[in-house]
């Protein structure tokens, strides 16, 4: 072959792999400038009483987001509550039982509406709780971000069990044991690993959300006391702190934005170590 | 021949009870319709809240371009622009960036790179929407508007586009948080199609003397087109639908402007922008029309992106392999 036109190949090779390797790096710059302005940003203001006090009324410096960072704990339980017994009893009908073109149409589903933006689900919400309540609470909130989770939990729990070798459930039908208590005992058990994976995951997912709690949880500056209270979330708060005018209110919202950060991110470490040897596709 | 019933016969026991399995089945096939009954919650909230409108402007609601609450006027044109523009946009810059990172990933990094980035990139997804905007909005809007759209006006300031006066925040703005927020998703979701290629077609490529260029481009693209599409798709609708991140950034102007540099709306952030402010229940209504509109968009960008992904398959199971 005529050397020259080697020559170029190689050159044309050598300048695409290069191209290649900065638009990686070019996709991975917004990461390092955000955690380097969260961080320049957020570290002066997060201290212990960031984290222990309630917000302060405008015009007075300090104050912190504890009711908001109590209150995304809440809300990630409700969601949860509503999430999980759903999701996971569904994903076990899809493996166990389910019928192939059933299956489809309720995967299809579930995908379909894991595309749904979030912002829908909280008027959605709002119109089916918020308006017959008379008010925005916890619970409206909670039941938004579940509702959110369900197709996500569906869709993990049914490849994780899945990976169950079938032989599994044949030996315990030989045995004699009913279906129900061979998928609750011996295929949930050995699959238990994956599917707390996948509902971590879903917890880490709707734990930053902020569109479906606009109206449903609303915001709360103090405590919340019943679940049919309006309450605070981390996510929340960093909006309307964020987009405040007062300027230490702007300082609050880098540091809540850290904090939101962080959890995200040790959660997602936990995670993977957690994941690690469950042939968890979420977590590869 | 003996069949499970001789040989319970056989073994004088009473056969066992279905009550506990039928009620199991039962109960999670409930479970399992759940969806479909979230599905229609979905639509006929999303109906019954814009019924007000619809029933005023009808569908011509989607082309009228005046949004003006005040005297109870809404056309949501301004914020189908928005959204449009905003999405394609962002998935321009997106896709050419993350298809050439997942080509870098899966054909040419060497390993101990290949690991560290692929977490990276999952951390860039797992950073919440609020938290962008947040960032889009102290940092990126401001840089953006003070350096490269100047820049951007003097070179290309004649084409109406990129006239007009600047602003930090605007639709370019918020198509490139867009792009940052749907870069990991299209990034690994070609990654995953890029791996699926056999090997032995990438060998057969090398063994006739191909560069790494070329085996890539023959080998592993030639035959991936389909899934890099449904990749898109799969961007386009998360950028469709994204709220937080776009509403600190888009400046929340409802009238269309031709310049990119221009506040404007979307969708999404103009739902969220008004919904408190929306008394009357006319202008509610309106509200949850948007909400109808958007939720169509996303349903047929999801279909697409299904339809040319094949994500729908059942996941393979382990003992029937």
């Amino acid at each position: 072959m005529n050397p020259r036109r080697n020559m170029r190949r190689k050159a044309a090779s050598a300048a695409v792999s290069t191209f290649c390797f900065l638009c990686a790096l070019i996709v991975l710059l917004p990461l390092a400038l955000i955690l380097f302005h969260l961080v320049r940003l957020g570290a002066s203001s997060v201290d212990w009483n960031f984290l222990t006090h309630l917000p302060r009324p405008v015009g007075e410096t300090g104050g912190g987001m504890a009711n908001a960072i109590v209150g995304t704990f809440v809300l990630v339980a409700l969601a949860v509550l509503i999430g999980v017994p759903v999701g996971v009893l569904g994903g076990v009908y899809l493996s166990e039982f389910g019928s192939p073109r059933l299956n489809w149409a309720v995967r299809f589903t579930s995908d379909i509406l894991n595309g749904t933006p979030s912002i829908v689900w909280g008027i959605v919400v709002y119109g089916l709780v918020v308006v017959p309540m008379k008010g925005a609470s916890a619970f409206a909130g909670g039941l938004a971000l579940g509702l959110i989770m369900i197709p996500l939990v569906i869709r993990a729990t049914e490849q994780m069990l899945a990976q169950v070798p079938n032989h599994c459930r044949e030996a315990a039908l030989a045995l004699g044991i009913p279906k129900w208590k061979s998928v609750l005992h011996i295929v949930l058990k050995t699959a238990r690993k994956g599917i707390i994976t996948g509902v971590l995951l879903a917890c880490a997912r709707v734990a930053g959300e902020t569109a479906p709690l606009l109206f449903t949880a609303s915001g709360n500056q103090f405590w919340s006391h019943s679940l049919s209270e309006p309450i605070a979330s981390l996510p929340r708060q960093i909006y309307t702190y964020a987009i405040s005018p007062y300027d230490d209110w702007n300082r609050q919202a880098w540091a809540g934005a850290l904090v939101l950060v962080l959890f995200t991110l040790v959660f997602s470490a936990l995670i993977r170590v957690l994941a690690r040897g469950s042939n968890n596709p979420a977590a590869k | 021949m003996m069949n499970a019933a001789a040989v319970q016969s056989n073994l004088r026991l009473a056969p066992p009870s279905r009550a506990g399995d039928n009620a199991f089945k039962l109960l999670t096939w409930c479970m399992a319709m759940m969806v479909f009954v979230m599905a229609l919650l979905l639509g006929w909230e999303l109906f019954r809240g814009s019924e007000l409108s619809l029933k005023r402007f009808g569908w011509g609601f989607l082309i009228q371009s005046d949004w003006n609450p005040g005297n109870g006027q809404f056309g949501a044109l301004p914020f189908i622009f928005g959204t449009l523009v905003s999405s394609a946009l962002g998935l321009m810059i997106a896709l050419p960036l993350s298809l050439a990172a997942a080509i870098y990933l899966s054909e040419m990094a060497p390993g101990w790179v290949r690991r560290p980035a692929e977490y990276l990139i999952e951390m860039l997804a797992a950073i919440p929407s609020v938290i962008l905007g947040l960032w889009g909005m102290y940092v990126m809007a401001p840089w953006l508007g003070a350096h490269p759209y100047p820049l951007l006006q003097k070179a290309f300031g004649y084409l109406p586009v990129f006239g007009g006066r600047i602003y930090g925040p605007c639709i370019l703005s918020a198509a490139v948080i867009v792009a940052i927020m749907i870069v990991p998703i299209i990034t690994s979701m070609s990654r995953e199609v890029f791996r699926a290629v056999p090997d032995s077609r990438r060998e057969a490529a090398l063994a006739l003397g191909a560069t790494r260029w070329e085996v890539t481009r023959l080998a592993v693209l030639k035959g991936s087109m389909r899934g890099i599409f449904g990749a898109a798709m799969l961007g386009l609708g998360r950028a469709l639908g994204e709220t937080m991140a776009v509403i600190m950034v888009v400046g929340g102007s409802t009238v269309i402007s031709p310049s990119l540099f221009a506040p404007g709306c979307t969708l999404a952030s103009g739902i969220a922008n008004e919904f408190t402010e929306a008394v009357d229940d006319m202008y509610r209504s309106a509200l949850f029309e948007l909400g109808l509109a958007l939720l169509l968009v996303t349903i047929v960008t999801n279909i697409l992106a299904h339809l040319f992904i094949g994500a729908v398959s059942a996941p393979k199971h382990d003992g029937q392999a």
